[in-house]
């Protein structure tokens, strides 16, 4: 394995921080969705599992990376910025007048590929951009971040069914099963396990690791990109929704708790 | 004159499926209708036309994947169903994103008003013209007859941003044919009036013209102006036209005092200070359930020749 797990973990505990950094002066962001899949940011841009540039988002070359489960995606923020993507200088007044960084990311923001602030379209339009590239015989993957709550959109499942059908072999949906979704656990409400065998059934390879495992994400994702066969994939990440702050792992009602001001210090200072 | 009547649809496809030999950029998706020009199409073009199945979100979703990354797209289902089942997808992933990105969706709905008589309410499309033109970053294109919708075909591979396209479901007589149309305009005078202009889009135009041609018997001349372009439309030049006209009659197969082609003329009245009455004709605020032709529908709800005819008169009071 050709990646430094080190630096990566490091990577992933200043991304938490800075994750509260932002949460302190923008109180409407969530927090406890963002901080599930932060190690599945950094192992797809530190780990350079995507191929990017930071300096021209519109890269022809670049994989195309839809997040669907925008509004937890915060902790893209910094890593965008840090990359080049956009001013470090812009983490500070995220939410405020003139900025263009909101408490759910928007298409404006440069890295950010389609519209996404309501849940269930961004595997559909990513079944498109697949098919866009593969009749241009293009190289290029779409990968597309999913959050398992996402899944009891109707959409999805219409796209699911395209994707297998279509053998959108260009295509791998992340899922972060962080597994509560706004009011509970998602087994209380209707429960999605097993996730990969309804994958399955619609024609997919289907992978599951532990989502806050940086050398399991990174193998999984790689493997998965050079994968030959016909299907599009999925890595199911089993993850902590509000992984890294005490409060709010295991609270089925995360979702929508704030960590006050006030607090965030402590708070960071217990990140490991 | 040639008063061939075809059907929009067929019309339309045909010329795509013409199109498309020579731009591969073309892609045509339906969600699972037909046409019997689509067989051909079908055929040709393995590579570039989907059928999604019965899946109006997913349409619309696949389509803006695909313009995304710079393909014209052509987007084909029942109109009720693709406007109303797939309505939040247009608005966050076209209308939306139109504002910031370049997205040549064009989703083209089949069954304008009630063209889809005797299936009933469900597929009668009575409120898309209130909530489509409500979108932002959107063209509305509402074709009174096949030979306008064969000219707009061009339009919608030059024109990259998203467009509706509300076409009927039955085949209907040429109203242009030999007319010099600037599609940009929006509009066009069919007929010169005095007192009285009907304003109509799609199917209600040859209903206007077969109105104004009774009424000659009687020495009334009114207007009649066809609006195809619902959004954006030359509002200015539009006006101009109807400013000498004592009273504005506003013809649609939809509800009216709802946001449609009524609330369009009365916004543009309102905003040049008009004195001009405005009739609104359409449906009013119940669905249809009963079952008959089209005609039948239209007469037990005032929408017939006689009771445009009527109204028309009362206006005057002869």
């Amino acid at each position: 394995m050709s990646i430094d797990v080190e630096f990566l973990k490091q990577k992933a505990l200043w991304v938490r921080k800075e994750t509260l950094n932002i949460h302190r002066i923008a109180q409407q962001t969530r927090l406890a969705s963002s901080l599930s899949c932060v190690e599945v940011f950094v192992v797809l841009y530190y780990g350079k599992v995507l191929n990017f540039n930071p300096l021209n988002p519109k890269w022809e070359n670049r994989d195309r990376f839809i997040i669907s489960k925008a509004h937890g995606s915060i902790s893209l923020y910094p890593i965008l910025s840090d990359l080049g993507y956009f001013k470090m200088d812009e983490l500070k007044r995220v939410g405020k007048e003139g900025s263009f960084l909101g408490a759910i990311p928007d298409a404006i923001i440069p890295g950010y590929e389609a519209m996404n602030g309501s849940l269930g379209h961004g595997l559909g339009i990513s079944c498109g951009i697949s098919l866009a590239l593969k009749r241009k015989e293009r190289s290029e993957k779409v990968l597309v971040l999913l959050g398992d709550g996402e899944l009891y959109e109707g959409l999805i499942w219409e796209a699911i069914m395209f994707a297998g059908e279509h053998k959108l072999d260009n295509l791998i949906a992340i899922i972060d099963n962080n597994k509560v979704c706004m009011l509970d656990y998602c087994k209380n409400v209707i429960d999605l396990e097993p996730i990969e065998e309804k994958f399955r059934m619609f024609k997919w390879m289907a992978e599951r690791v532990e989502g806050h495992n940086i050398g399991q994400l990174y193998s999984s994702l790689k493997r998965l990109k050079d994968d030959k066969s016909s299907k599009p994939k999925l890595l199911i990440a089993d993850t902590i929704k509000g992984k890294g702050v005490l409060s709010l792992e295991n609270d089925p009602l995360s979702h929508t708790k704030n960590i006050p001001p006030e607090k965030i210090d402590k708070v960071i200072e217990e990140l490991k | 004159m040639n008063i061939e009547k075809r059907v929009m649809r067929d019309v339309f496809i045909e010329r795509i499926y013409n199109l498309m030999f020579d731009d591969d950029s073309i892609f045509f998706l339906t969600g699972d209708f037909g046409s019997p020009k689509l067989d051909r199409l079908k055929e040709d073009f393995k590579d570039r036309f989907i059928n999604v199945g019965i899946a109006e979100q997913n349409l619309i979703n696949v389509s803006t994947g695909l313009a995304l990354e710079g393909f014209n797209v052509y987007a084909y289902a029942i109109a009720p169903f693709l406007t109303m089942r797939a309505y939040e997808q247009i608005r966050n992933n076209l209308s939306l994103s139109a504002q910031i990105k370049e997205l040549n969706v064009n989703f083209i709905g089949v069954g304008a008003g009630l063209s889809y008589d005797v299936s009933g309410p469900t597929h009668h499309c009575v409120e898309d013209i209130s909530i489509i033109r409500t979108l932002p970053n959107i063209v509305f294109f509402s074709p009174s007859d096949w030979v306008l919708t064969e000219r707009f075909v061009d339009y919608t591979v030059k024109n990259k941003k998203p467009k509706y396209i509300r076409l009927d479901g039955k085949p209907l007589p040429n109203i242009y044919e030999h007319k010099d149309i600037e599609l940009e305009k929006g509009f066009f005078e069919l007929r010169k009036g005095e007192e009285v202009c009907i304003i109509s889009t799609g199917y209600m135009t040859h209903k206007a013209l077969k109105v104004a041609e009774k009424l000659l018997i009687d020495k009334i001349q009114i207007g009649v102006i066809d609006i195809f372009l619902l959004k954006p439309l030359d509002e200015g030049l539009f006006y101009d036209k109807l400013s000498k006209y004592r009273y504005v009659i506003s013809l649609e197969e939809a509800f009216i005092n709802k946001g449609g082609l009524d609330s369009l003329i009365s916004s543009i009245l309102d905003k040049e200070g008009s004195n001009i009455k405005l009739k609104r004709m359409g449906l009013q605020d119940a669905y249809v359930f009963d079952m008959g032709a089209r005609e039948y529908l239209h007469k037990l709800n005032r929408l017939d020749e006689e009771s445009i005819i009527e109204t028309i008169k009362e206006l005057l009071k002869i």
